[in-house]
C-alpha cells in the first residue's frame, strides 16, 4: 500500500526526506502548491496524523509556508532552496565517508573510483 | 476516552482476557495485535459492548460500557454480517434506520469511492467486494471509535488497498479514533499512530510507532518479534 520505507527510520522523517528530495530534484517548483495533508496521505498510505506531522516540520524548517484557507506551498526563496541543496549534499557525503573509512579504504582511491565510475557509465 | 482497568473475561470456557489495562484516545488510529488466541477479538468485543467484563471496569467518556456504547461505536465484525438478498443499496438504508450517525451521502461517496455499484446484490459480490462493502457501512457512521476486526485478512491487495485509503480518507484523526486487529502488521504500520499487543489476555505493549522506530532502529515487526523472544 502506497510508499514502501525503510524500516530503521521514523515514518514522518521517511516522508519529509522525499519531499525535501521533490523540491531540491525540481519536481516541486519554488512556490508550487503541495496536496492537502489527506491527499497525500492517501497516496503514500499513510496516517493522516503522520502527513500533519511532515507538514509542520517542513513548515518550521522554512521549507514550506502554509497560506490560511490555501494550504501548503513550496518557499519561493530559492536561496533556502539552494542552502538545503547543500545541506543535503553534506550529509549525503559524511555518511558516505563514514562508511568508506569504517571499510578502511582511502579518500583518494575513491576519488579516483568514483571518477573511473562515472566514465564507465 | 475509553479505558479498561484490570478487565478479565472468561469466553467460551477459556480465559480470553486476564488483567488487561488500555486506554484508547481519541484521535489515533491503533493497531492490535497478538498471536491467534491472545484475546484480540474479545477485547474488540468488549469494548464494542457486546460483552461484559468478568472483573474490572470498562468504560467509556467516564461511563460503564454497555451495549448502548453502539451508539457512539462502530464495531466491523470479521465474519460477513449481510443480509444475502439486499443490494448495497438496500443495505445502506437499513443501516440508516438502525444507526442516527449513520450517513447516507457519506456511504455512497465511499461506495464510490472503493469502486461498488449501489445495485449490486449482496450475494453475487466476491469475497473482496463485500469487503469493501463492510468497510463502506462501517465508515459511513459517524461514530468515535471504528472498531475493526482484520479488516484486511483474506483479502487480495487491490481491496486492501482501497480499504487501507478509505480508511485514511474517510476517518478523522482529529476526532475520530481507529482500533483494528490485524496479522498483516508489516503492511498495516503506515497506518498507524500507535500498536497495542496481546499475550495469553494482557497487553504486553503500547507503543507509538515512530517511538519503536526512533528508540530502537527498527520497524514495528522487528519490534514484535524481538519483544515475543524476549517474553518467551
Amino acid at each position: 500500500m502506497g510508499i514502501d520505507f525503510l524500516p530503521d527510520k521514523p515514518i514522518y522523517q521517511q516522508l519529509i526526506d522525499r519531499i525535501m528530495g521533490d523540491i531540491i530534484r525540481g519536481m516541486l517548483k519554488p512556490g508550487e502548491k503541495l496536496l492537502s495533508v489527506r491527499d497525500y496521505a492517501i497516496e503514500a498510505g499513510v496516517n493522516a496524523n503522520t502527513m500533519q506531522r511532515v507538514y509542520k516540520e517542513l513548515e518550521q524548517m522554512e521549507i514550506t509556508e502554509t497560506k490560511r484557507g490555501q494550504g501548503s506551498f513550496v518557499t519561493e526563496d530559492v536561496e533556502k532552496i539552494a542552502l538545503l541543496r547543500n545541506e543535503m549534499r553534506e550529509q549525503l557525503v559524511t555518511s558516505f565517508i563514514q562508511n568508506v573509512e569504517a571499510l578502511g579504504f582511502s579518500k583518494d582511491e575513491m576519488v579516483l573510483y568514483l571518477q573511473e565510475w562515472g566514465e564507465e557509465k | 476516552m475509553i479505558e479498561l482497568n484490570n478487565v478479565s473475561k472468561k469466553y467460551g470456557g477459556q480465559q480470553a482476557l486476564e488483567g488487561l489495562t488500555l486506554m484508547l484516545p481519541l484521535g489515533k488510529i491503533i493497531g492490535l495485535v497478538g498471536e491467534n488466541g491472545s484475546g484480540k477479538t474479545t477485547l474488540l468485543k468488549l469494548v464494542a459492548g457486546l460483552l461484559t467484563p468478568d472483573s474490572g471496569s470498562a468504560t467509556f467518556s467516564g461511563s460503564r460500557i454497555t451495549r448502548r456504547v453502539a451508539a457512539s461505536v462502530a464495531y466491523m465484525p470479521d465474519a460477513d454480517l449481510f443480509y444475502p438478498y439486499f443490494t448495497v443499496g438496500q443495505l445502506f438504508d437499513f443501516y440508516e434506520s438502525q444507526f442516527v450517525d449513520f450517513d447516507l451521502i457519506k456511504a455512497k461517496e465511499i461506495a464510490q469511492f472503493v469502486n461498488i455499484s449501489l445495485d449490486s446484490k449482496i450475494k453475487n459480490l466476491s469475497k473482496g467486494n463485500r469487503g469493501r462493502v463492510k468497510i463502506a457501512v462501517t465508515l459511513g457512521r459517524e461514530a468515535d471509535y471504528y472498531l475493526l476486526d482484520e479488516p484486511f485478512s483474506g483479502l487480495d491487495p487491490m481491496v486492501r488497498d482501497d480499504i487501507a485509503k478509505g480508511l485514511i480518507r474517510y476517518t478523522d484523526t482529529e476526532r475520530q479514533t481507529v482500533f483494528m486487529s490485524t496479522h498483516e502488521l508489516k503492511e498495516v504500520e503506515p497506518l498507524l499512530d500507535e500498536i497495542v499487543v496481546l499475550r495469553g489476555g494482557r497487553v504486553i505493549a503500547h507503543e507509538a510507532v515512530d517511538e519503536i522506530r526512533d528508540t530502537y532502529g527498527k520497524d514495528a515487526t522487528s519490534w514484535m518479534v524481538s519483544l515475543f523472544r524476549e517474553g518467551s
